[in-house]
């Protein structure tokens, strides 16, 4: 971005709330703010919609990780001289992704790089009863998107195998995994819950039950293993190893796994012709923040794109928020700011800022006490699974190495969701993890279960490692180390074509001096940052309904939620 | 379409339906108007094609439009372009009557009366039924007409086997795909298909695939149904066999003139008294069959062929079709002793109800001796009165027990060539029982509970022939007591079921019930139903006091009983004695102390297993000369059920019928009469 476009003024200079980066919690700010009549400035610097939520071209998701990868360049001069009653506190750019690996294995996929949509926070999906759908739908938004079903969830195990999930009384009936027993126990427990959510008096769980740990309950009703496992990790999504406390940091409780169940339980069959329990969108994830922003601009919201922001303003007697500079110069005010989680500011070099700034500027710091996630995206040429295209594998935590502590989760998507060139796969893999290595160690263990790496890049592999641009970044110790189990026996393993492995920090939202959205989290889907996004909007507009029911001719549009087969 | 709760009409509704039933009669009055003056003009037929739009269920409108097509392809200018597009209106008016009301039984035929004119393309007709049967997959008009198609379209079986398993797969709670299932595997049994040949190959893979249903949720009772099919696939044989006959192979049989017993010397013979010199041969089979004739079954007494021998079957209704056939041979009182050989089905011709074949023709071979009449005696017998008292079973029962098992085993017949071959029938029942048995750990099912029962009495059944024990009878006892407290709603069921079995093990125990080769006491067993005639057919006198009989089918097979005791039981109808008629032996019956008349309906009419099987009356007005005394047309039942017995002795006190204009009547119904509640007569 260093030849940045002559930027045209923006007209009025003052509005209700300044908005920066498209992420989808900005995006959906933007959307209620200017729902409730506030006037609203949607800024991003990027040239697309979407920030850390967006789906981009092959070419230009490694520059797009990598801008955000470095630390902050030290602010440019202070002009701090300036006439105004304002003091300019400069933005920065907080590092966000580290550990970025490359890999091209195929060179011609560069020239295509348009065709690739690819999501920058993956793998997520929509459950279709989750809340992401019922604030599509509440809010017509869902009338800019176009969907299609995921078709089904598989266990994976460290030979490769892929074991689909009884998720309903059809898949029940129809595995072949499981046994008559457990097919019965599974059932009886489904049925258990389905009487406890539909209010039936004598299958009520217990109030003790529900506040007991998920697995303690799950052990209580006698289930086996594997389907235990099912249900905590390909269901009810856990994402820590709910049957080791030392390491569970997030440990289910029965009401919360309930809650998932029932989640998933009302998502599949909802739409009549979506076969599995999730949807996901054609084009890409970044469509949503995309289609936010369209229902933010019929509500007269104004964007700018391409528009960096390079300082706060703030009064320099009391220390409030006033405005931002433009990368323009042009000054622009506002009550209100959301900021992306991109940014942070600083403090002029030598100048100290006013004192009542000074006693706000502590809690100006983004938080990131929930660790990192690590991700892979990789595209290759033939389907994990030979009959069937669009499906999501979770591998719990221990399934393929004694200390992986985290569920595993891979989406793949295929060209029919216009993610990529005909005929290609998108995987996208991610685990949460304490640090990069650990990180790249599970993404790993889930390539080199399923993937075949190409060896001819090992030349490239030891020039490039070391650089961390594009090339080869499998390391040869892990994948001989993983791989080494006798599984290579059977189908041909897709080839790996190109892939990308970053790690991303994840901090929260936050509701401060400024309001600052959060990254993506780590869970499959949009429900929590929907939460968040809704605490961040009533704690700026308390007065304010966050998209009210309106008169909306098409509220029950289910045909448009639904994807089209 | 399924478990949607009806909700009571709004006002508006109602506006609304009355409305529609103002259009209606007008749109009906015209359409009438037209019809009866056959004017099958376009805007005639249209209107009728509006009538049905709105009420698919008018059977005269499919009717006028099946005139009006008729009367347009014989119209001379029709060419087989005008032909096709008028059929093709017809099935565009079906298929908008259908969406209207997609249970329409006028539209469906319609539909297929379309097709039979040919013209159509029968693959266009697949599609709408994938479509309809998305909508309502359990639909039985849509799988009903979807056999015709495919039967139509010579659709080959594995194809619409594979059609019904994606249906299944899709949702399991499917009756409508289960039947078609098992409709589709019979048919291809029967042509013995590629893949199909072989029952025991088809049927383990059935097994495997229902358990998946029935395990994943056995509330669900579709699975069940099939289940049950598949049970009756394994059990039942194909062909009909003989499961025993009287008299047994092997065995003597000792006829007395009369009621004089004093064979003692030629235990552990049969004896049986017989007046007129002829005896019954009866042949019980395992299933109903017809064709039992002179021709089928042959009988040699000595160098006599009886080929004029009658032989009749033996059930409640009228029908050709029996498990039970009789015939009585009369033996010339000069040969004093001969031998019988009877052969069943060395001539082709015995055919079950499922039109199978019997196949292994066997061959029975008995002795018969006449013990010359002693007719000072007679006198006595008519004079005496007898009873089953205790006395009298003591007196019959000087056998010793050995004999008597040795002569009882006799009645079975073996069929080795048929049990090797069943060998996969035996494995079938064993895997079944041990699915089951892990299923009721898991769960507590009564449906469950009655599969296992039913299953462990099909296994019993089928090894009896080599073991002497049932060995299951306790568990069975057990899971239908069980039955019986968990589920009232079908206490009598389970009842009647435990009846049966419990008179299994009752004979099957070598206990003193059986007090000589003639008589079986059976009293004071809490029976509710009488079951396992087969093994019964040699008794004479049966005590089946002091149980709760409510129906005594199936009794006519004992062709040999002469004495009857019903005390103390449940009936409650004269109808219900109705197989006591095809008894001719039968000359003491006691049937005091029951319910009958305390019911002002009878109730067994509605019971018996079809109702179009009842026959009662049915031959009245035929052979009867239509009597005058008012007291027989009152009491028609009793003519009916009593005018063919030939009793001597009647006890029918403690029924609130039996009062004394009835007994004058019962007096004037059967003039051979002795005794009646312990009064001789005059």
């Amino acid at each position: 971005m260093d030849d940045i476009p002559p930027y045209p003024p923006i007209d009025p200079t003052t509005f209700d709330l300044i908005v920066i980066g498209t992420g989808l919690p900005e995006s959906i700010i933007a959307a209620a703010a200017s729902t409730a009549s506030k006037s609203v400035l949607h800024l991003d610097p990027n040239p697309f919609y979407g920030s850390h939520f967006s789906s981009l071209p092959l070419a230009d998701l490694p520059s797009f990780l990598s801008s955000h990868s470095t630390s902050p360049s030290p602010p440019r001069s202070p002009s701090s001289d300036d006439p105004n009653e304002f003091s300019l506190l400069e933005f920065a750019t907080r590092p966000l992704y580290s550990s970025i690996d490359i890999s091209t294995f195929s060179p011609n996929l560069d020239q295509h790089s348009r065709k690739f949509n690819l999501d920058v926070a993956g793998p997520r999906v929509l459950f279709c009863a989750d809340k992401s759908i019922e604030l599509l739908l509440r809010t017509g938004t869902n009338q800019y998107m176009e969907f299609k079903s995921v078709d089904a969830t598989f266990v994976g195990d460290n030979k490769g195998n892929l074991w689909s999930v009884p998720d309903s009384r059809a898949a029940i009936f129809k595995d072949k995994s499981l046994g008559l027993v457990e097919k019965n126990k599974l059932m009886r427990f489904f049925k258990l819950v389905q009487g406890h959510l539909a209010g039936e008096q004598d299958v009520k769980i217990s109030e003790e039950d529900l506040q007991s740990p998920f697995v303690d309950f799950l052990n209580k009703m006698g289930l086996p293993p594997k389907i235990k496992s099912f249900i905590l990790y390909a269901i009810a999504m856990a994402d820590y190893d709910q049957e080791d406390t030392g390491v569970c940091r997030d440990l289910l409780k029965t009401k919360d796994g309930i809650d998932q169940l029932a989640l998933y339980n009302a998502s599949i069959g909802r739409f009549q012709n979506a076969s599995g329990a999730f949807l996901y969108p054609i084009y890409g994830q970044g469509e949503l923040s995309q289609a936010f922003c369209r229902r933010a601009a019929v509500k007269g919201c104004l964007y700018v794109l391409r528009m960096p922001v390079t300082a706060l303003l703030v009064d320099k007697d009391t220390g409030c928020y006033k405005g931002v500079r433009l990368a323009s110069g042009q000054d622009i005010f506002s009550q209100k700011l959301i900021l992306d989680p991109t940014f942070k500011v600083t403090l002029p070099l030598g100048s100290s800022p006013p004192l009542p700034l000074k006693e706000k500027l502590p809690f100006f710091s983004l938080k990131d006490d929930k660790g990192k996630i690590a991700r892979g995206i990789c595209i290759t040429k033939t389907s994990l699974k030979p009959d069937i295209s669009n499906f999501l594998v979770v591998y719990p935590p221990r399934s393929l190495f004694p200390e992986q502590v985290t569920s595993i989760r891979l989406l793949q998507i295929a060209s029919n969701l216009a993610v990529c060139l005909p005929g290609m796969f998108v995987l996208y893999i991610s685990a949460l993890c304490n640090d990069d290595d650990q990180g790249k160690k599970l993404i790993h263990a889930v390539m080199n279960t399923l993937l075949t790496v190409p060896l001819d890049s090992e030349s490239n592999a030891a020039v490039q490692s070391e650089t961390a641009e594009i090339g080869s970044a499998v390391q040869d110790e892990t994948s001989e180390s993983s791989s080494g189990g006798p599984s290579d026996s059977g189908e041909e393993k897709p080839t790996l074509l190109w892939s990308a492995l970053y790690s991303q920090e994840l901090t929260l939202g936050q509701v401060d001096f400024i309001c600052s959205t959060p990254m993506p989290d780590g869970k499959l889907n949009y429900n929590d940052l929907i939460d968040t996004t809704f605490k961040i909007f009533q704690e700026i507009y308390p007065e304010e309904e966050f998209f009210p029911e309106t008169s909306l001719e098409n509220p029950e549009v289910d045909g448009d939620a639904s994807p089209e087969t | 379409m399924h478990g949607r709760p009806r909700k009571a009409p709004k006002p508006e509704d109602e506006a609304a339906s009355s409305a529609k039933a103002q259009k209606l009669r007008a749109l009906q009055t015209q359409f009438f108007s037209f019809h009866h003056n056959k004017i099958y003009t376009k805007e005639a037929v249209e209107l009728s094609a509006k009538l049905l739009e709105i009420n698919p269920e008018s059977y005269t409108a499919w009717n006028y439009r099946k005139l009006a097509v008729e009367h347009y392809l014989n119209l001379p200018d029709c060419n087989p372009d005008s032909i096709k597009s008028v059929l093709d209106d017809e099935l565009r008016v079906v298929e908008n009557a259908l969406r209207q009301n997609f249970k329409s039984y006028g539209a469906w035929h319609h539909r297929k009366w379309v097709l039979s004119k040919g013209h159509s393309s029968i693959d266009n007709e697949l599609r709408l039924l994938d479509k309809f049967q998305k909508a309502d997959s359990r639909n039985f008009h849509a799988w009903n007409y979807r056999r015709f198609v495919a039967e139509s379209m010579k659709r080959s079986e594995q194809d619409e086997l594979k059609y019904t398993e994606d249906m299944i797969y899709a949702n399991f709670s499917n009756y409508s795909a289960w039947h078609n299932r098992s409709v589709l595997l019979s048919a291809l049994f029967d042509k013995k298909a590629e893949g199909f040949l072989l029952k025991e190959k088809v049927l383990p893979e059935e097994y495997e695939f229902i358990h998946q249903a029935i395990f994943t949720d056995p509330d669900d009772q579709s699975g069940w149904f099939y289940h049950l099919w598949l049970l009756d696939q394994t059990v039942t044989t194909d062909s009909p066999l003989l499961a025993s006959s009287w008299p047994g192979h092997g065995s003597d049989v000792l006829l007395v003139g009369d009621r004089c017993y004093n064979g003692s010397a030629f235990s552990p013979f049969s004896a049986l008294h017989s007046d007129s010199g002829s005896f019954p041969i009866v042949l019980y089979f395992n299933q109903p069959v017809r064709g039992v004739n002179s021709s089928t079954v042959t009988v040699e007494c000595g160098f006599n062929k009886n080929e004029d021998l009658l032989w009749k079957p033996l059930s409640a209704s009228n029908s050709q079709t029996a498990r039970v056939w009789v015939a009585h041979l009369k033996v010339s009182s000069s040969d004093l002793h001969s031998t019988v050989e009877v052969s069943v089905g060395h001539t082709k011709g015995i055919i079950s109800t499922r039109g199978f074949e019997y196949s292994h023709p066997s061959m029975l071979s008995f002795k018969v001796h006449v013990q010359p009449m002693e007719r000072d005696s007679s006198q006595v017998s008519v004079a005496e009165s007898i009873s089953l008292r205790e006395e009298n079973f003591k007196v019959y029962g000087k056998q010793s027990e050995e004999s008597i098992i040795d002569s009882f085993d006799q009645l079975i017949i073996k069929n080795g060539h048929e049990t090797t071959a069943s060998n996969w029938r035996f494995e079938a029942l064993a895997k079944e029982i041990e699915c089951f048995r892990e299923l009721l750990s898991l769960v507590d099912c009564k449906i469950g509970k009655l599969t296992l029962a039913r299953l462990l009495k099909a296994y019993d059944a089928m090894s009896y022939p080599f073991a002497n024990k049932l060995v299951h009878s306790e568990e069975v006892l057990e899971l239908y007591s069980d039955l019986m407290k968990l589920d009232r709603t079908h206490y009598q069921f389970y009842k009647d079921e435990r009846s049966i079995v419990l008179l299994q093990k009752y004979k099957d125990s070598v206990s003193s019930a059986i007090c000589g080769p003639i008589c079986l006491r059976l009293n004071n067993l809490s029976l509710s139903r009488m079951g396992a005639f087969e093994k019964l057919l040699w008794v004479q006198m049966l005590d089946l006091s002091h149980n709760e009989l409510q129906s005594i089918e199936g009794l006519e097979a004992m062709q040999l009983l002469s004495c009857l005791s019903l005390r103390n039981n449940k009936l409650r109808s004269l109808t219900a004695l109705e197989p006591l008629r095809k008894l001719k032996l039968l000359r003491i019956l006691d049937i005091s102390y029951n319910q009958i008349g305390d019911h002002s309906i009878d109730t067994t009419r509605y019971v018996c297993s079809s109702p179009l099987s009842h026959s009662v009356g049915s031959e009245l007005n035929r052979d009867e000369t239509v009597t005058s005394d008012v007291a027989l047309i009152n009491n028609w039942e009793a003519f009916y059920i009593f005018k063919d017995f030939n009793l001597n002795q009647l006890d029918i006190v403690g029924n609130t019928i039996a009062d004394e204009k009835f007994k004058s009547v019962l007096v004037k119904i059967m003039p051979k009469l002795k005794q009646l509640d312990g009064k001789l007569l005059d």
